[in-house]
């Protein structure tokens, strides 16, 4: 042992730590950034969804008219870069004559309400029954993975459109209907790594050293299972907007003249030869999103996930 | 060196563990295809082990080492049998004397959770056991980090910015952390390179001698228990074969396995006449052992009686053996 304490010796004294909770918070950052930058279609991906966000927060400064404001003289009109197309209206009207600019800036909120929303519902939920079951096991366990088999062995759009058809149609219903069929998979994956953490030796460790059994599950065991889960969040996030959208395409959830995006996709699909950047529009916003999404959560995992980082 | 969360646990020569026939089955159900079953992971084993002294309990794989460890540890409760730690019998109410035991694992690199710092991996039992405050744990974390050879930097960082030997050192500050009076050692080193074994043992044995602890080492690696180990338990299928003072046993085995494990250790004398005695078969299935002595499908000295009759533990002089026609004291295998 003498040449570890050498070794302590030329390395000096200890260095100053970070003392508050602040420091350390904004040293955790730091960090997290350094080994979130090295991604960078994660970057791109976080980029365009801030700038999603602050349109979405800015929707009463940005948009140029009311999202439901209906002119009567402007209908289908083209975008600028077509012939007839004007900046009054940037990207062209739909068919009642609404500015489909202002209602894609107004349709930014509600995509974003419903993927946070549903995402928060389904990962709560879905993390503690998983957790639940994965720790438990036994017949809890085998109770609860049947019912969440149950839920999975309908083609989940059909189930959603059932319960969303018990509930009533609406925004509100079709996110709880949504948040429902999404929330299997989160109990899946949260069991299948909780089971195979939970006999590790490092949980038996903590186990020996006196934690209960939510400190276990939680503190310990939890952490480690959490890579697998903000990806299939980040999934989740951009499968609800694209759920909610198709809902709304079929007239189950949010309701005219809600400017969600899929319901906007749905009232321009007659007009779809005629006036293609009606249909055009919302489409795209629905892919842009949901793909910076995606890309921003593949940059999350390998972010927050210790083995990948350099020493 | 000295460190103020190290205190001498207790003087030598007191007994803090005493195990009374402890016996651990598993049931196995019975599947569509295949019958159930009750496996005799442990069965029977006695044992006394005091402050700074160490017991090493050897044999292959499946003997039921690590079972024992998992009930010495509480981790797993014992099917029958008692178990006395610090002369308390472990029933319900386990936190007190869960803290008088600690463990450190064979894997160091499953043992740590990936998702701490060494800070926090040290600092969790302080946690969940005293109420200690912040900066109380964090100094006596990096008190105990120097004092198995690490430096206070080595507080921030991640187990996996760690070599396999440092994490074992980890693995053993951390069991360290409440002042246990025993410490279970499931293989401390066998997953260590040989260099780092040796460092490993010299901690071990340093905090020994300093705090008086006491030592279930579990190995079956023999030049490392001849090494370190006060007395020896050999085992065989769940059941204590060979028991005695680790020179005694590793002088004049008694029993053909003992022998025959110690005949399988290297020892560096290329004079000595070597006499390798070689074991045929495998090790039975625990699920349905053999009648009589279970080591009598393997032993050459096997007679009809090791097959009708099951030998029990019988002391025989400075130790205990279970075999009817023991191997001659002399040495001469």
């Amino acid at each position: 042992m003498v040449h570890i304490e050498a070794q302590e010796a030329a390395a000096g004294t200890k260095p100053a730590g970070p003392t508050t909770a602040w420091a350390m918070r904004g040293a955790m950052l730091r960090e997290f950034w350094f080994y979130f930058r090295q991604n960078r279609g994660a970057v791109i991906g976080l980029a365009i969804f801030t700038i999603v966000v602050l349109i979405a927060v800015l929707a009463p400064l940005l948009a140029p008219h009311s999202p439901t404001l209906q002119n009567r003289d402007a209908l289908l009109l083209p975008p600028i870069w077509a012939d007839g197309g004007s900046w009054t209206y940037a990207l062209g009207t739909d068919a009642v004559g609404r500015d489909i600019l202002s209602r894609l800036i107004y349709g930014a909120r509600f995509s974003l309400f419903i993927g946070v929303v549903v995402v928060t519902l389904s990962v709560t939920v879905g993390v503690v029954v998983g957790l639940i079951a994965g720790f438990f096991g036994g017949w809890i366990d085998t109770a609860i993975m049947r019912v969440m088999d149950v839920i999975l062995a309908f083609p989940s759009l059909l189930l959603a459109l059932v319960l969303v058809a018990i509930l009533g149609p609406g925004l509100m219903n079709a996110m709880i209907a949504i948040a429902l069929i999404l929330q299997p998979h989160f109990v899946r994956l949260t069991r299948a790594s909780v089971l195979s953490e939970r006999n590790r030796e490092y949980v038996i460790s903590a186990r020996v050293a006196g934690a209960s059994k939510l400190r276990l599950m939680f503190v310990t065991i939890l952490p480690n299972c959490l890579a697998p889960l903000i990806v299939q969040a980040t999934l989740a996030f951009s499968n609800a907007i694209l759920d909610a959208a198709a809902l709304g395409f079929l007239g189950m959830g949010a309701q005219p003249p809600t400017p969600e995006w899929g319901t906007m996709l749905a009232e321009a699909r007659e007009f779809i030869l005629r006036a293609p950047w009606v249909v055009t529009f919302p489409g795209l916003a629905i892919l842009v999103t949901v793909l910076a999404i995606n890309l921003m959560g593949d940059g999350l995992r390998d972010a927050l996930d210790p083995k990948l980082k350099q020493s | 060196m000295s460190a103020p969360v190290l205190e001498k646990v207790a003087d030598a020569g007191e007994t803090v563990v005493e195990a009374r026939d402890l016996r651990r089955y598993y049931d196995i159900s019975g599947g569509l295809f295949s019958q159930a079953g009750i496996v005799r992971a442990l069965d029977g084993v006695s044992f006394r082990l005091q402050t700074g002294r160490t017991l090493a309990v050897v044999g292959e794989s499946g003997c039921g080492k690590s079972t024992l460890a998992r009930l010495v540890t509480m981790i797993e409760k014992p099917t029958s049998g008692t178990l006395l730690i610090d002369g308390e019998p472990v029933t319900a109410s386990t936190a007190e004397l869960r803290r008088k035991i600690q463990i450190v694992f064979q894997n160091p690199y499953g043992s740590l959770n990936p998702r701490q710092k060494i800070g926090a991996i040290l600092e969790e039992p302080l946690k969940i056991n005293t109420r200690d405050t912040a900066s109380v744990r964090k100094d006596k974390a990096i008190a105990m980090m120097e004092r198995v050879g690490l430096r206070s930097e080595h507080y921030e960082r991640y187990p996996h910015m760690f070599s396999g030997g440092q994490r074992q050192r980890i693995a053993i500050a951390r069991a360290l952390m409440l002042n246990p009076k025993i410490l279970v050692l499931d293989e401390p080193v066998s997953a260590l390179d040989v260099s780092i074994q040796a460092q490993v043992l010299n901690i071990l044995m340093d905090l020994q001698e300093e705090l008086g602890l006491a030592y279930l080492f579990i190995s079956h690696d023999l030049s490392v228990v001849r090494h370190l180990a006060d007395e020896i338990m050999v085992m065989y299928l769940g059941k204590p074969v060979e028991f005695g003072p680790s020179e005694v046993v590793f002088n004049s085995p008694r029993h053909p396995y003992t022998a025959a494990l110690l005949s399988a250790t290297p020892v560096a004398d290329p004079g000595r006449e070597k006499k390798r005695i070689a074991l045929t078969g495998e090790l039975p299935s625990p699920l349905n052992p053999p009648a009589g002595c279970s080591f009598n499908p393997r032993c050459w000295k096997a007679q009809e009686k090791c097959i009708r009759e099951e030998p029990p533990l019988m002391p025989d002089g400075p130790q205990s053996h279970a075999c009817f026609f023991p191997v001659e004291r002399d040495g001469n295998e």
